[in-house]
């Protein structure tokens, strides 16, 4: 799927050399994702919703947090990914919104690090 | 490089680029490219901005476990999932909506965003009646606050039928339930602001989308507003479970 779009990607680019006409420009810019992909996220996300709601009324002991933050990052990642485009979109796109999360997750990583070991020793 | 020589040096007359491309871009998918990316350095920062909430969160729900699993058992997950539902919806008709800008659909598409525009004020409708509970008993942070619901958790008849098994805390650790709705004002009260911003934007967007400004070809401030909507969906998707969800069986 990503190796198609590259390729279109690559074929509108060079369109765009040849012919910068108007209508050709705009319609290389955007990849436009079919109202099909978004009605089967849509549909997906609430599905999940019902899910997370569900299994929090399972007595789990301590994997009642895990799973429920499973399925959110797991949501985010449909959102991330097909309502704000990012599978379709440019490479520089994909490598912010992928270093930024990884800042974030090392910065929480960090923190928690120096929480959970502050009192060594003297529990 | 030749398109902005171009540019330079009469594109006016020559109309080889679209109206809305700005002169200081060699093309318009450079001008798309760089947009968007500044978009998503902004939504990096506000991830950084709630990833610190959530990060305190975290860290003194594990200080004062028993407060805040007590605490949060105030919140009513009937409400918190029909939110989430709305929200989840809201990001749908705003995603069908960069897609009828994109199409040139110009009534489809100021009906999407007038659908996203109500879907955000039912959201904000449902939070107003979850915290006006909280104000009716007392659980807003502050000179009034009450322990009541937690030194005496049967004083509370709605949540104790919910919750049988909630034990009464000690004052030492139900001071503590302050906190954490200190946390739960503080993150759920600046999202419900991004949404106030995301709906006033809203409003000027349908505004000028009748006009048909959006459906010429030039869609970056519908796509670029779309990723910030998105966004405060994903804050609610990970809001929703931390403080409605994870407590109920601790």
């Amino acid at each position: 799927m990503s190796k198609e779009h590259d390729q279109n990607q690559h074929h509108d680019h060079t369109g765009h050399d040849h012919d910068p006409g108007e209508q050709d420009v705009h319609d290389s810019l955007n990849h436009i994702v079919p109202p099909r992909i978004y009605i089967i996220i849509g549909a997906s996300l609430l599905v999940l919703t019902g899910v997370t709601v569900w299994a929090s009324f399972v007595d789990m002991g301590v994997f009642n947090p895990v799973v429920a933050l499973a399925i959110a990052c797991f949501k985010a990642s449909l959102v991330v990914l097909f309502f704000m485009h990012v599978k379709y979109s440019s490479k520089l796109t994909k490598l912010t919104v992928f270093s930024g999360l990884f800042t974030f997750a090392v910065l929480i990583a960090l923190t928690l690090a120096d929480y959970a070991t502050r009192a060594w020793g003297r529990w | 490089m030749s398109d902005s020589t171009v540019t330079v040096q009469g594109a006016h007359t020559a109309h080889e680029h679209p109206p809305y491309q700005r002169h200081h871009f060699a093309s318009m998918e450079q001008q798309v490219d760089t947009t968007s990316f500044a978009m998503w350095l902004f939504l990096l920062t506000e991830i950084m901005f709630f990833g610190g909430l959530f990060c305190s969160y975290l860290i003194f729900r594990n200080w004062y476990y028993p407060a805040f699993v007590e605490a949060s058992h105030q919140l009513n997950i009937f409400w918190g999932t029909l939110n989430t539902g709305v929200l989840i919806t809201s990001s749908f008709t705003m995603a069908m909506g960069v897609w009828c800008a994109e199409m040139r659909k110009k009534s489809a598409l100021v009906l999407c965003l007038v659908l996203t525009f109500v879907l955000g004020l039912v959201f904000l409708g449902i939070k107003y009646i979850e915290y006006s509970e909280k104000w009716e008993k007392h659980h807003v942070p502050g000179f009034h606050y009450s322990l009541q619901s937690f030194t005496n958790p049967a004083s509370d008849a709605e949540v104790h039928k919910e919750y049988p098994d909630d034990k009464p805390l000690g004052v030492d650790m139900a001071r503590h339930t302050e906190l954490y709705f200190s946390l739960y004002f503080a993150m759920t009260g600046m999202h419900a602001l991004h949404m106030i911003i995301g709906i006033s934007l809203l409003g000027y967007l349908i505004f000028r989308a009748q006009q048909g400004a959006y459906t010429t070809g030039h869609v970056t401030f519908v796509h670029n507003f779309g990723l910030y909507w998105h966004f405060v969906d994903i804050i609610w998707i990970f809001l929703f479970p931390l403080l409605y969800l994870i407590s109920r069986h601790s």
